[in-house]
């Protein structure tokens, strides 16, 4: 026992002992079953093996053309949304441009919905895009004389409800992101563009945007895949209802 | 010095506005809420959140019943507590002890098996989510703590974040600690993790924060009203029937102030943590 402590050889394995045991109890070993399992037919009891007809079917499946279609138009929209405008704040919080303590309440502000669970967010936000007069965002364009609109029934809103909630809860941690990466860039390289003459844009256009680069790589990526996995948000906004099926 | 001074004083008040504009929109919907839960639940959900704050209507019935005949909320509330704290702890101490394995030896099958640590990182959980599910059937673990637990204390993004911070100790101090006479997990519980609260501290917060709003995975694996956490349980309430939107409205008001006061104490672990994965790799 004292030599297994002490041994070099053993330590690593031992290490990642429970990284080993997770990895292949809790994903390895289950998706080669459901691979496996995705070639059953299952019945309750019994099983046989019908090769690819269950993809064969899921191709063919008007349901599901039309998901992966609005999860690529959710997951495009939001990159939009939440890669440009972040950044945007992110500059602005940086220059100091509004005295520290707006600037600060501001950080602290775009951060707070990111704490909210999907579940309170969801409910918000189905509640403020309700059907009455009453609700918020109907209260929000009667300023501009529109009709009352049932925001979550039709798909063209209820998209822009959806999206509304992503930039609310993610606005707060992009921003961060790239205040995080504005502030590896040495100063030196901004003041060597200025004696080179550079003004505002082209500092911002040939040195904060290669400089970023990781940052927008990084954000870009979590976006890409969060966009696409992305589950919650809808469930707790539409409640499970079908009708925002269709494209 | 004047005139860049007057230059500068047109966009100073343009980001002032922009700044006090967005500070609004943004904490409109947490009004909103405030202001809801003072309305009986049938009216809200027949008009929606305004922000309106109507004194002829507004009564504290609703917080009168959360601490009165709220059911299962508070335990839904301490359910949550529990789960997170467990999680944290367990999570943080298993995975620094995994990623100083990996940041500290070279073995055979390192590289192969960091790359696991890569993939489950950075493959969608939502897609892992089903044949997990089945796995954790299988084991008869649903609807058990364990199934929320197990699958995620060697937590793939946490052994990456600590590999990185534990690639910056110095091989000498690994060194002087075995001939000093430590064993190799000495090493690791003396002279590491002292060094590493820094990093324990984002990471803490980073899965605190996704342990307390966890949804997804609990739906799944939760069946019984007693054992639901916080969000699992809100969400149930979400049926338009008695009087639930009411416990809704205010239990998810309280929902968000624990959690908020920890930000507004700890702001800055919130934003190295949240903001950690963005670490140079």
């Amino acid at each position: 026992m004292k030599k297994l402590l002490y041994s070099k050889k053993a330590a690593p394995y031992i290490f990642i002992l429970p990284f080993v045991i997770t990895f292949a109890v809790f994903w390895l070993v289950p998706i080669i079953k459901s691979g496996y399992m995705s070639t059953q037919k299952i019945l309750p009891g019994q099983s046989t093996f019908i090769a690819f007809d269950n993809f064969t079917r899921l191709f063919g499946d008007r349901i599901f053309k039309i998901a992966v279609l609005n999860s690529f138009k959710y997951m495009i929209l939001t990159l939009i949304l939440l890669i440009p405008i972040p950044m945007l704040f992110a500059c602005l919080i940086n220059s100091k441009l509004a005295g520290p303590k707006l600037t600060n309440f501001f950080k602290s502000a775009m951060f707070v919905p990111a704490l909210t669970s999907v579940v309170v967010a969801g409910t918000i936000f189905r509640l403020i895009f309700g059907e009455m007069d009453t609700a918020l965002a109907n209260q929000f364009i009667s300023i501009f004389g529109a009709e009352p609109v049932k925001w979550l029934k039709e798909s063209f809103t209820g998209f822009a409800a959806l999206l509304s909630l992503a930039c609310w809860r993610w606005w707060g941690v992009n921003t961060m992101y790239f205040i995080a990466g504005l502030q590896n860039i040495p100063e030196d390289y901004y003041e060597a563009a200025s004696i080179d003459g550079a003004n505002t844009w082209q500092k911002f256009i040939h040195v904060t945007i290669p400089q970023l680069k990781p940052t927008i790589v990084y954000v870009l990526t979590i976006s890409i895949y969060g966009g696409l996995a992305m589950f919650n948000e809808s469930y707790m906004l539409y409640q499970g209802k079908i009708t925002h099926l269709i494209i | 010095m004047k005139s860049l001074k007057t230059k500068k004083t047109p966009l100073k008040i343009l980001v002032t506005l922009l700044f006090v504009f967005l500070s609004i929109l943004i904490l409109i919907p947490f009004w909103a809420i405030f202001v809801g839960t003072f309305q009986e639940g049938s009216m809200l959900i027949r008009n929606g959140l305004n922000l309106k704050l109507d004194f002829s209507t507004a009564n504290l019935d609703n917080y009168v019943m959360l601490f009165t005949e709220s059911g299962d909320y508070f335990k839904w509330f301490f359910n949550s507590v529990i789960l997170t704290v467990v999680q944290v702890v367990l999570t943080l101490f298993i995975s620094a002890f995994v990623a100083y394995g990996f940041a500290a030896y070279d073995f055979k099958f390192k590289n192969l098996l960091f790359v696991c640590v890569l993939i489950i990182m950075s493959v969608p959980f939502e897609m892992l989510m089903l044949p997990l599910y089945v796995q954790i059937n299988d084991m008869s673990l649903a609807d058990n703590y364990a199934a929320i637990l197990l699958p995620f204390l060697a937590h793939a993004s946490t052994i990456f974040f600590f590999r990185q911070y534990l690639t910056g100790i110095p091989k000498e101090l690994i060194e002087a600690g075995r001939i000093d006479g430590a064993s190799e997990f000495g090493i690791f519980f003396k002279l590491i993790m002292p060094i590493m609260k820094p990093s324990f501290a984002a990471m803490a917060i980073l899965n605190g924060m996704n342990s307390w709003n966890n949804f997804l995975w609990p739906l799944l694996v939760l069946r019984s009203s007693e054992k639901y956490t916080l969000p699992i349980g809100l969400n149930t309430l979400i049926t338009p029937y008695g009087n639930n939107y009411d416990l809704l409205i205010v239990g998810s008001f309280f929902s968000i102030i624990p959690i908020l006061v920890l930000f507004l104490c700890f702001q800055k672990y919130f934003i190295e943590g949240m903001t950690a994965g963005a670490v140079k790799g």
